[in-house]
């Protein structure tokens, strides 16, 4: 097993180097597409060129007959269930009969080089009979023409509270677009499959989600779970990216088949194909006030397109539906959110999950009823924000703080950014020169969010730790097992510092995540911190129990590998009471229950906790030739409890800066069911001359019923900066702007 | 594949002459990214990094002679003053690793619309240097180009040089990129006033199948207020239009057609204002 030891002698809410942080920025750390291993082989896939297609025939000759082909595989080699998928089985390992997008895998080869596989798999001759793509969301909503036998709706959850007929003075209506964004995180899939002598199979894997990934595996493979060991291998980012099973099953498939060790690594241009993205979303928002702005309700209607297969959708259309009016008290609801197939690229689970497309719009609405009540777009917000006790548009009262007011108060406050200079490093356009200054107008706009932490409506969300406590080297040390990923969020660093403070001890060793411990639920749902920072935190506990009942005391914590009164006495050394039997406990962890929405009503307790932040944008906009700069962020945010500062305000900078792509430039531009654009060529994401200043107002207000009083950390800055940055653009421009991202064209008219 | 390593420029031209498939490769930031994107396997790569004489630049009379494996970092540092316009073209390619390693041939050769280096080498009408085992010849860069990505050198050619005249007046180059840094130009337009001669010279990078010079703008010279004064607002206009009229743009995932003419029609405008300015300051 290998580990990780975490930089000594820092406990919670302190910020400990990253064990990751000097090797990923040196480029030495060992991604998942630098595993090797002897005699292995690399696998490639044949993919769908068309959205939609029957296969008539497939001829594998030419791939069988390439020098170096080990294996050549289609659906009909796979072993076990032939459809897998996270929430709903509905996604074939390999393509069967039809296929559905345009990248759908077809067949999988495995061969002693990377090219080689490729060729080969260019070789396989699919007979297709193309039929035209549904593409459109909406229309597919009640077609005759189904992706799936099951008709195109995948789920519909209405939302009603209050009165259905309520009627306001002031009525402010839109309709807004939300476009497909890529994850695009560091290091695409990749992974390595090693046959075991036992009949199963080792999978050292980028994922989010061990477990998640084991069952489905193990499905698929017709293996008993046992016989599927999963270890997590360097993880380069996922944002949601790495919760549905891309090469995982094709690898263990071709691995078996070969009886040797498989790779596969996919391309950049693959990856685009090889994971979903972000719901593209269509939503028509009405909203009645009273005269002083007061909210009377809201409609809305939020269509998210979900593409070819389910993935997380039925989770994702929850969220935006559920958190759909925003954090402002509304008394009376209608909301329907739905999720609907297409012969589009299926879409999932993105860092915001259906939060950030509701919020594009709730925001933008709030900003058109303060225009038409002529009042400050801060004081609308304010006056109508959520506070503790209010219940949501489900029913669900809303514990602990919730500083909504708060945190718009604070970025309205910050000081704003200086005067632009003549730099052309300060202007829109940058050093490509396109003004020194000419159509230059500045516009400030704001945004606050809402945002679940952790799986909601009733799913057991729970993570398992593992914690031993023994003497190594005449030292008290530490081992914490857990199979919770670490996805660059910093994960492996919050583990250690836990148990230094639990236990008191300075050595702590981080175990590999894998399989051997049991699961960790999914580094997602901004909940690993939460859930397994819980589960460590109550494996500790458990520790702390034994080795109190082994110094028959239950007066005295544990402090520099000491066992001290609450007065500073020290009573015994851990190294005596250790001796040399380690003290090893597993602990299960839960948050508190959630609950099922009523399928008619969307009443219910579903959530575990909200989060909350606030965005101020600053901009400078040519607005001639549409050009944006983001001068400056300014956000606040409510962590409960930073538990490792430094990665918290990484989180923040970090995910304000995906929600300032998606305002301004990421789009995975689809047309006709075919990705336009599947490199970092077209696909464009912020540089860091793209990137503004931040000013980061944390604040820990402590949440009474989560670990150390935390809140979910990583989802919430990217909800609310989108629409504060587009609010400042219409602010710049005088325009409507319900589309994001927003491009040059759509402030020129051209 | 086989790696060609001349260490002259005679057994690189010799080589080429042996082997017309091979491609050449001088910083590699394009061959490379087609290589690794399995896009492209030639049989064989000619590597240009040994030829000493490709990466020498001199002065010749009143125009440069600017060997092909300059890279854009020593342009901006070693001819910035007397090339404005390409060296601010040059700072906008790419980070600075790829302006390390990228060279003005190596865009030539790849001939590609959107390259940078062509509107200003356009504009100050420079010439294309080529060589083969069968001689020199040289072409004007407005005649280099014949659709995208595809040039007038021959499968034996190589080039050796662009000649271009050390500038006389002002020059500007402009880029609109949808990100700050680090992006393909959704269309560019670079601007050369020659004082002396009072003449405008053009280059439109970006929106077309080639690069294009806007000759009717460029015509406008005539009508300049060559004489030290304010230009007037009508002529700045004017010019920004037929900057505009004179592109030939598709939509493509970059952006519209629509849009292009427009910004262009922006940036002609804004660039012969900025030259002029320099110019009365002068
Ligand atoms: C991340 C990235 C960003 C980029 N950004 C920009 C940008 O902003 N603007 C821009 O214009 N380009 C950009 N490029 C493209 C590229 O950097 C430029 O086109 C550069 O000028 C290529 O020069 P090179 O020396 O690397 O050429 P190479 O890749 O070595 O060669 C390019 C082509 O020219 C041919 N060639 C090279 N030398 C000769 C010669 N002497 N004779 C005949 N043929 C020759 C090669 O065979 C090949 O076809 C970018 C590339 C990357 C990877």
């Amino acid at each position: 097993m290998s580990t990780t030891t975490v930089g000594a002698g820092a406990g919670i809410g302190t910020s400990p180097l990253r064990p990751d942080g000097t090797l990923k920025v040196t480029g030495e750390f060992a991604f998942s597409s630098d595993l090797w291993a002897d005699r292995m082989l690399w696998g490639a896939t044949l993919r769908s060129p068309h959205p939609r297609a029957r296969i008539v025939g497939i001829d594998l000759t030419g791939a069988v007959a390439t020098t170096g082909v080990h294996a050549v595989l289609t659906a009909e080699d796979v072993p076990g269930k032939k459809l897998y998928g996270l929430e709903h089985a509905d996604q074939p390992v390999l393509a069967m009969g039809q296929v559905r997008y345009a990248g759908e895998p077809v067949a999988i080869v495995a061969a002693d080089h990377p090219e080689t596989a490729r060729r080969a798999a260019a070789a396989i001759v699919v007979e297709y009979e193309v039929l035209p793509p549904i593409t459109d969301p909406v229309a597919a909503i009640d077609a005759e023409e189904t992706v799936h036998d099951r008709g195109n709706l995948l789920r519909h959850v209405p939302i009603r509270k209050g009165s259905l007929e309520a009627t306001a003075p002031v009525v402010v209506t839109g309709e807004y677009e939300v476009g497909m964004q890529d994850q695009a995180f560091l290091g695409p899939e990749s992974g390595l499959a090693i046959p075991a002598e036992d009949g199963g199979v080792d999978l050292f894997i980028a994922t989010q989600w061990l477990h998640g990934d084991l069952g489905q595996v193990a499905d698929c493979l017709g293996l008993p779970p046992s016989k599927v060991r999963l270890s997590l291998a360097g993880v380069g980012g996922a944002f949601g990216g790495r919760e549905d099973v891309s090469m995982q099953v094709h690898a263990c498939m071709l691995a078996l088949h070969t009886g040797r060790p498989v790779k596969m690594v996919y391309s950049r241009e693959e990856s685009f194909h090889g994971h979903v993205h972000r719901h593209p979303a269509r939503m028509w928002y009405e909203h009645g006030a009273d005269l002083d702005g007061r909210l009377v309700y809201v409609k809305a209607r939020i269509v998210l397109d979900g593409g070819a297969y389910a993935s997380t959708s039925m989770a994702v259309v929850a969220n935006a539906t559920t958190l759909g009016v925003g954090p402002y008290k509304v008394p009376n609801v209608v909301v329907d959110g739905y999720a609907v197939y297409t012969n589009n690229p299926p879409c999932g689970a993105m860092r915001g999950f259906g939060a950030v497309q509701a919020c594009f719009a709730y925001e933008s609405q709030m900003d058109k009823l303060a225009a038409a009540l002529g009042l400050d777009p801060v004081d609308v917000r304010v006056r109508n924000a959520l506070e503790p006790g209010d219940t949501m548009p489900t029913g669900q009262v809303v514990h602990g703080p919730a500083p909504v007011a708060d945190l718009l108060d604070r970025v309205r406050a910050a000081a704003p950014p200086a005067q632009r200079g003549d730099d052309l490093r300060e202007l829109p356009g940058g050093v490509a020169n396109t003004t020194h200054g000419e159509g230059v107008r500045r516009g400030v706009g704001y945004g606050i969010g809402i945002k679940n932490v952790g799986f909601s409506e009733g799913f057991d969300d729970y993570s398992t730790a593992r914690v031993r406590l023994e003497v190594v080297g005449g030292e008290p040390a530490a081992v914490v097992h857990t199979a919770a990923a670490e996805v660059g969020q910093g994960l492996v660093t919050i583990q250690a510092q836990i148990v230094r403070t639990e236990l008191g001890v300075e050595q702590v060793t981080v175990a590999t995540a894998d399989t051997t411990v049991g699961s960790a639920g999914s580094s997602s749902a901004s909940r690993q911190t939460y859930v397994t920072g819980g589960a460590v935190k109550a494996a500790c506990e458990a520790v702390r129990a034994a080795v109190l009942r082994r110094a028959g005391r239950d007066d005295v914590t544990l402090r520099g590998g000491r066992l001290v009164t609450e007065g500073g006495e020290v009573v015994a050394d851990l190294v005596d009471v250790l001796g040399d039997r380690p003290i090893e406990e597993t602990v299960e962890w839960r948050h508190k229950p959630t609950h099922p929405l009523d399928p008619r009503t969307g009443q219910g307790d579903a959530h575990v906790q909200y989060a909350f932040a606030a965005h101020r944008a600053t901009v400078d906009v040519d607005v001639e030739l549409g050009l944006v700069r983001v001068v400056e962020i300014a956000t606040a945010q409510d962590v409960g409890r930073a538990l490792h500062p430094q990665s918290v305000r990484g989180q923040i900078a970090g995910g304000t800066a995906q929600g300032l792509g998606l305002a301004v430039m990421e789009e995975i531009q689809v047309v006709d069911g075919l990705i336009r654009n599947p490199s970092f060529t077209d696909y464009l994401i912020p540089t860091i001359l793209d990137v503004p200043p931040m000013r980061i107002d944390v604040l820990e207000l402590g949440d009474p019923s989560a670990p150390y009083g935390l809140r979910g950390v990583g989802e919430p800055p990217t909800i609310s900066s989108t629409p504060a940055i587009v609010a400042a653009i219409r602010a710049a421009t005088g325009l409507a702007l319900n589309r994001v991202p927003v491009r040059p064209e759509h402030l020129t008219g051209t | 594949m086989e790696f060609l390593r001349p260490s002259t420029w005679d057994e690189a031209l010799a080589a080429k002459a042996e082997h017309p498939d091979a491609v050449p490769i001088a910083g590699g930031t394009d061959v490379m990214v087609e290589l690794n994107f399995d896009r492209r396997r030639p049989p064989a790569l000619l590597d240009l990094t040994r030829v000493a004489s490709l990466a020498d630049w001199a002065a010749d009379g009143d125009r440069l002679r600017i060997g092909a494996g300059v890279t854009y970092r020593r342009i901006i540092d070693e001819l910035g003053g007397r090339l404005p316009g390409l060296a601010m073209a040059a700072r906008t390619v790419g980070s600075p690793q790829i302006r390390n390693r990228g060279t003005v041939g190596g865009n030539l050769g790849s001939a590609s619309p959107a390259g940078d280096a062509h509107p200003p080498l356009l504009a100050t009408g420079a010439e294309v240097e080529i060589g083969s085992v069968r001689g020199v010849r040289t072409v004007a860069v407005a005649d280099f180009f014949q659709g995208p990505k595809r040039s007038v050198l021959a499968p034996d050619e190589l080039i050796a040089a662009f000649l271009v005249p050390a500038a006389t007046g002002p020059q500007q180059f402009a880029k609109v990129g949808t990100r700050n840094a680090m992006v393909i130009a959704v269309c560019s337009f670079a601007l050369a006033l020659d004082p002396q001669r009072r003449t405008i010279g053009t280059g439109i990078g970006s929106a077309g199948p080639t690069p294009l010079r806007a000759t009717e703008a460029e015509a406008l010279a005539a009508e300049l207020p060559w004489e030290g004064k304010t230009l007037p607002d009508t002529i700045v206009q004017r010019f920004g239009e037929l900057v505009g009229a004179a592109a030939r743009p598709i939509d493509d995932v970059r952006g519209s057609a629509a849009y292009r003419r427009h910004a262009l029609a922006v940036l002609g405008g804004r660039t012969l204002r900025w030259a002029w300015e320099e110019h009365r300051c002068a």
